[in-house]
Order: structure tokens, then sequence, then C-alpha cells
């Protein structure tokens, strides 16, 4: 628009600045997007940030990636390796960990790349999780954005699959074991298991084609699902606008914070340079998959503390918990129900996690829309059901370092792997009946707050000799962050149409039942109003004694 | 003034120091060359008889209560006849005996007996039967092939000692202890006598210049820190997993809301 004004005044003594916005903008009408985008709203919560984190870091890891390409080699032809590092000299590996180590030791910066580029993984996937968990406890996956939590779930998936591939890519020890144990895992799937082991390895493991193909699925196919996933992912954030936590003035239809030219682009664009200063701080002072400890592989050795990278030891974890003896001999076939049982129970926590808001809204019969997000508090049985699913994962994932938690806390392995398996199945009971407890006492409170305003700590005595605690009535804008939310009832069992009452209302109306029998309604003004006048008695009294 | 007197007196005036430094000198020397032969005398005759007395005496002090005043064993230890030098200078020397609780695993302390006297018990023990001899000096000095000794130590030691000598969990409470800072010789009689749970790995399996190599590599992992920054324990992925999730993503949540604070 300045460069409308100048124009029209004095065209010839126009800015640099101006003039070039101008011939960029006849050229690509970038002014209605950035008229567009630059308004846009962004509400304001560090939660929110999560999701950057996430995105931020992947940048990190494709640029540092980028760099590594040039170097690695992804093949797994032997040579006899002959660089820098002495422990190392004269030992026969493939042409992947040779030229990884050359990375490590004799390419200028290679070692920092590697390690900004493993950290940054590690720090992308955890980012994910945790915004993941955002999502959940605000509710922010409800409608509109059920499909955007299945393109987040995806993103998830495929970044545990990126990190995963990565981490077998240089064909040393650790990660030859952890493509042992993936290999395990597709052979003790019954009828299919060995064929298509085969067709993975390209032949009886580890073969000479994994290594190559994994590569491949690294740097090709799998990045470009991820930034394509990304695009819409952002995409749709832009497209229902961003959630936000109700407040005054704030409506669904609205969206409250700064907007995003010049505050928000300035804020994140700062913010993004920070999650790269750390990354790079942590690369530069912590090793992270130290290669060349490890050795090549080798089918016979297994270090003790082998582990996968942190997103894949729940997984590890679940293998780690079944006990003894699970497998036995049937039609002449070995059924592995050590390796199935596992599978099977994350397949099913997996189908739970990305189908939950579907599940929900059924349950509720809800097809309204939200855009104001939740305090978890305030949905006591869903933030009770996510307590549930965090302690499931969190069991297994613990059950990964079995071995570490053994040694470093001076336990028998037995000792733990037995109360991991009670924390498995007894724990996310348990943390569902005390979250939702919790739930339902802080909304208590609330409730209580509201109504008869905070404790001040001011005691009064009154002409009769009573004492009273003078309560401070909540100032509007409190007020409304603790009195907006929604309250759900339980369905009712209607007949339909028909007159008939079908057994799949009969399970919606139970669990709904289950959703939201024990609920704590919020104040209304009814409530507020009787409250407030009965107050202002106490009040008028302790201002005349 | 009175510093041209003294300037002028037949002796110098830092005749009385450089005298009282001459006595120490010669006192001190005398004494250091009187003890350290006397040392030398206990120490270096595995056979005398002098050191047998000696360890036999410490031994019938310290150990016989579990393992029978004459290393015959009892019910609360087993014999020692027969196990060698090399057994008591492991046990003893890095603290495992005499052992500090039941448990187990005998746990390493500090050691309780000096040197000499460690020795003194380790040849005592070793004149009641022939065993493992404590290492020359070259086996354990770790002048070897590095590389082939990382190998060896991979495919035989890695599996329980994890591959950067981290150490590692057994069953029932056992443990495979970390090798960061144990010594060469220590190393080399773990391997030939297999203390606690450990197996014996004998000249035939892994013959005494592979031992060597073995040594050479975990004195080059000792010695030489990595490279890529601080190893958090060399614990592997579990070390890493938690160092992102606590302060790697701890440190950007505080930045988050640090950015999203409103301003005052």
């Amino acid at each position: 628009m300045s460069t409308a004004t100048t124009r029209s005044t004095a065209p010839e003594k126009r800015s640099f600045t101006a003039a070039a916005s101008e011939y960029v903008n006849d050229r690509t009408g970038i002014a209605v997007a950035i008229k567009g985008l630059g308004r846009k709203a962004f509400p304001d919560h560090w939660s929110f940030l999560l999701g950057e984190v996430a995105l931020f870091s992947f940048i990190v890891v494709l640029v540092s990636g980028t760099f590594l390409t040039f170097f690695f080699q992804a093949s797994m032809a032997e040579v006899h390796y002959d660089g820098s590092y002495v422990p190392l000299k004269g030992v026969e590996m493939s042409v992947a960990m040779a030229s990884t180590l050359d990375i490590s030791f004799d390419i200028r910066g290679g070692l920092f790349v590697r390690q900004m580029h493993h950290w940054a993984a590690l720090l992308f996937v955890a980012a994910i999780g945790l915004h993941m968990l955002r999502v959940f406890f605000t509710g922010a996956f409800r409608k509109p954005r059920e499909i955007n939590w299945v393109f987040g779930f995806l993103l998830f998936i495929l970044a545990m699959a990126e990190g995963f591939t990565g981490y077998s890519l240089p064909d040393d020890l650790l990660s030859g074991n952890g493509l042992r144990i993936i290999d395990g895992m597709v052979k003790g799937i019954p009828l299919i298991g060995t064929w298509t082991s085969f067709l993975l390895f390209g032949g009886e493991f580890p073969g000479t084609a994994i290594v190559g193909r994994l590569y491949t699925l690294h740097i090709l196919l799998l990045p470009a699902l991820v930034v394509a996933l990304i695009a819409v992912h952002v995409g749709y954030v832009f497209i229902h606008k961003h959630t936000q936590f109700a407040g005054p003035g704030r409506q669904p239809t609205n969206s409250v914070g700064p907007p995003v030219l010049p505050i928000y682009a300035a804020k994140a664009g700062g913010f993004m340079f920070i999650i790269w200063g750390v990354i790079a701080l942590i690369a530069s002072l912590f090793t992270i998959n130290p290669i060349w400890n490890y050795g090549p592989y080798d089918p016979s050795p297994v270090s003790a503390g082998t582990q996968p990278d942190w997103y894949i030891g729940f997984a590890d974890g679940a293998l780690r918990l079944i006990p003894p003896g699970w497998e036995f001999v049937w039609l002449e076939r070995t059924w592995s129900f050590n390796i199935l049982v596992p599978l099977i129970a994350i397949g099913i926590f997996l189908v739970l996690v990305v189908s939950y808001p579907f599940i929900e809204a059924w349950i509720k019969g809800d097809r309204r829309e939200h855009h104001i997000a939740d305090r978890p508090r305030n949905a006591p049985t869903r933030t009770a059901i996510g307590a549930a699913g965090v302690t499931f994962y969190a069991g297994l994932w613990a059950a990964a370092s079995s071995d570490l938690l053994a040694t470093h806390f001076s336990l028998t392995m037995e000792g733990v792997i037995n109360a991991l398996q009670a924390t498995v199945i007894l724990g996310p009971i348990i943390a569902y009946f005390i979250t939702k407890r919790v739930c339902i006492a802080l909304q208590k409170k609330d409730r209580e707050i509201v109504l008869h305003g905070y404790e001040s700590g001011r005691i009064v005595k009154l002409p009769g000799g009573e004492f009273i605690e003078v309560h401070q009535p909540l100032d509007e804008y409190d007020r409304w962050r603790l009195v907006s939310f929604e309250s759900y009832e339980p369905l009712m069992l209607r007949p339909n149409a028909r007159g008939k009452i079908t057994a799949g209302q009969r399970l919606r109306a139970s669990l709904s039942r289950w959703f939201f029998e024990d609920r704590i309604a919020p104040v209304t003004r009814g409530e507020l109003e009787a409250a407030h006048s009965g107050h202002h008695a106490a009040e008028v009294d302790t201002t005349h004694s | 003034m009175n510093r041209s007197k003294r300037r002028t007196g037949r002796r110098h005036p830092l005749a009385t120091a450089a005298l009282l430094a001459l006595g120490l000198v010669f006192t001190g020397g005398a004494y250091a060359a009187l003890s350290s032969g006397s040392v030398a005398q206990a120490e270096a005759e595995p056979t005398s008889q002098q050191t047998i007395e000696e360890g036999k005496k410490l031994f019938q002090a310290n150990c016989s209560t579990c393992h029978g005043l004459e290393a015959q064993g009892s019910d609360d230890g087993p014999s020692l006849i027969g196990v060698g030098a090399a057994s008591v200078d492991f046990q003893v020397g890095t603290g495992r005996m005499p052992m500090q609780m039941q448990g187990p695993q005998a746990q390493v302390k500090p050691p309780q007996f000096t040197d000499e006297q460690v020795k003194q018990l380790a040849y005592y023990v070793a004149s009641l039967g022939p065993g493992p001899d404590i290492p020359a000096d070259h086996l354990v000095n770790g002048g070897g092939d590095a590389a082939n000794g990382a190998e060896l130590f991979r495919i035989n030691c890695a599996m329980c000692h994890n591959v950067a000598g981290a150490g590692g969990a057994l069953t029932e409470g056992k443990f495979a202890p970390p090798l960061t800072d144990v010594s060469g010789v220590h190393i080399y009689e773990a391997m030939v006598t297999g203390p606690q749970n450990m197996p014996v790995f004998n000249d035939l399996n892994i013959s005494p210049e592979d031992k060597r190599d073995i040594i050479t590599y975990l004195k080059y992992v000792q010695d030489n820190r990595s490279p890529g920054g601080f190893e958090l324990g060399s614990l592997g992925p579990v070390a890493e997993g938690l160092f992102i999730w606590i302060f790697g993503l701890g440190a950007i949540v505080a930045i988050t809301v640090w950015i999203t604070a409103k301003s005052n």
C-alpha cells in the first residue's frame, strides 16, 4: 500500500524497497497472498509452538541429510577400512560403514553434520510426539480437524520409518542387530513371514541388498511423502485456523492473537533459529551413535545394551515383556506368539490412536465444529483415556531399557521385567481412574472459585465474634476462562424411526454414559447471580464492621 | 650497616641454610635408598619363603573365616588351592575380596591391602597349587594391535560388557562391570581366571597375544575420549533418547514458554 501512495504523489522519488516490491508484485501478484496470510492471526500459547519445533528440526534433518548424501555410499561391497580411526584399521567392513567412518573422521565438519542429523531426527520425532499429546489433550482433533489428525498420525509413522531406515544405513553392529530384530519379527508372521523377509533382504539375512534399498527409501520415497504431508498438514492449519483457548472475545468464528505479519512471522523466524542453535549446540557437545565403537556388522556378536532409537523403543519393549515359551509347533509350523502378540498389541494401539477422533465424535453424537480448545480437566474421560494410553506406551518404552534399569538401579533384570509387565497391564487402568478423579476435582475447584471467589487470606472478625475469611471475587476475564466450556450429557436411548432400538445404539448409549456420567457442569449465569447476591450480603457485613 | 658487617664475616650468610639442606638431602636420600631396598626385597621374590610366610599370616587373619585356615574352603567360601596368583591378585587387588557383603556378585570397593600385601597373599595361594600366574608386563601395557583387539572384544566380550566396555546386565541381579577404568593387569587376570560370573578365556581360546590386543583396545578407549563430545556413559540409544527428551526438548519447551510469555 505504501507503493500506491508514493506512486500517486512523487513517482520519481520512490525508495528502493518500494520499487523492488512493486517489481515483484507486478510479476507474481504476491501482494494478495501476503495480504491474506499476513493478516491471519495466530493464537499465542507455548504448546501451540510444538508443531513448529518438529517442522524446524525437520528442516535441519533435510539440510544436514543432503550434506551426508554427498559422502555416504550405500553399498555393501566389502572393503578393508583404511581411514584415521586406529582401532578399526584394516578391519573388513562394507563400503557403507567405511564411508560413514570417513564422514566421521576424514571429512571436514562431517562428524558435526552427522551428529546434527541424528540429534535433529531424535528431536523431530520427540516434538511430533509432544505435539500429538497437546492436540489430543486439548481436543484439537475434533471436527473439522479429524482428517488433519490422521495426516499428523501418518507423519508420526513416516518419521519413525525415516528414523529406522536411517539408523540402519551405516551398517554398523548396532544397526545390523536392529535389522535382525525386524527380520525376526517379519519372519514371525505366519504364512507370509519368510517370503516377506526374503523379499525385503533379497535373499537370506543380511544379504548384500538391504542397505541400498533402505537408502532409496530413506532419501527418496519417505522424505517426499513427509514433505508432501507436511505441506498438506500445515495447509490445513491455515484453512481451519488454529484452535485457541477460551477467553474474552474469543469466538469459534474468530482467531485472537498477533497477526502473522509482522509479529508472528518475526517470532517464528527467530524461534526457528533458536531451534537450529539448540540442535547445533547439542550436536557439537554430545556424541550420538558412535559407530566407531560398534564396529562393522557381523551377525555373530551382539553388544550388551543394544537398543533402537527412542521412538522404536516401545516396540522393542513389547518384545522384551513377553514371557518365555509362547511359541509352539502346530501343523508342522512354528507359531511365534511371542512375536505375534506384541505386533498385534502395537497394531491395535496405533489404530486406536489414529481413529480416536472418530470414536469420540460417534460416542458424543456430535456433528458441530469445534474451534475452542478444551482445557484437559474439562474433558475428564478423554484426558483419562489419554493418560492410560501414555502409561501403556511409557511402560513398553521403559521395557526397552530394562537391562539399563537393572544395572543402574541395582535391580534384578527379572524384577524389572515383571514390574513393567504389571505396569503395562495394570498401569493404564490405575492411571485412568486417578486422572479422571483429578480432573473432576480440578473442575470442582474451578466451580468453587467462580461461585465464591478465591481465598484472600484476610480473616475478619464479625461483631458477633464470628471469624470469616474474605473471598475475593474473580475478575470477568478470569471467570470467562473458567466457565466457558461445553458440558455433555449421556445420550438418551430412544427408538429410531422404525420404533426399534438397535445394538449399535445400545453400545453408543452405554459408551456415552461411560464418558459423561461423572461430570461437572460449568457454572451458569443463574448460579453465578445467586452466589453473588449471597456474597454481597457478607461483604456488606464485613465492610460495616 | 648490619649488612656490610655480615659481609665482612668469615662465613657466607647462607652457609647455615646450605648446611641444613645438605644434611636433609643426605638423611632423606639414605632413608629412601634403604627403604626402597627393603621393599624391593620383599616384592621381587615370588617364591621366597618370607613372602609366602607373610602371605599366609595375612590370609589366616583376613580370609580364613570363609576359605579355611589352609585355603581348603568351607561352606561359606570355595577352596583356593590351585586358583593361582592371578586370581588372588584380581579379587583382592580390585577390592572385591574380602567381600563387602553377600549378594548376587562381589562388589568393587577400595582395595583393603597394599600392593605388597596383595602380592604376598597371591604368592601364598600360588604356593598351594599350580594356577594362572600374574601376567608379564609386556602383555598388559597396551602395546598390541587395537584393531584386532576391538574385533575380538566385540565377538567375545561385548555381549556382556557392551561394545564400549560400559558394562551390562546379567540375570538375577548379576552384571558385567564397566571396563572404563580397569587396569591392564586386572583385565588379563579376569580373562584367565573367570571371576564371578565371567567365563574363563584360556590361552587356547584366546592366545596371550590376542589378550594383549584386547587390552590395547580397551586402553585406547580409556585414553581417547569420544571425538563426538560427551559420551553420555557410552550407553547407546537409551541415554541419547533420555537426553533429547529431558534436555533437548526440555530446553525447547522452556524457550517456547519464554517466547509466548506476555510482556509486562
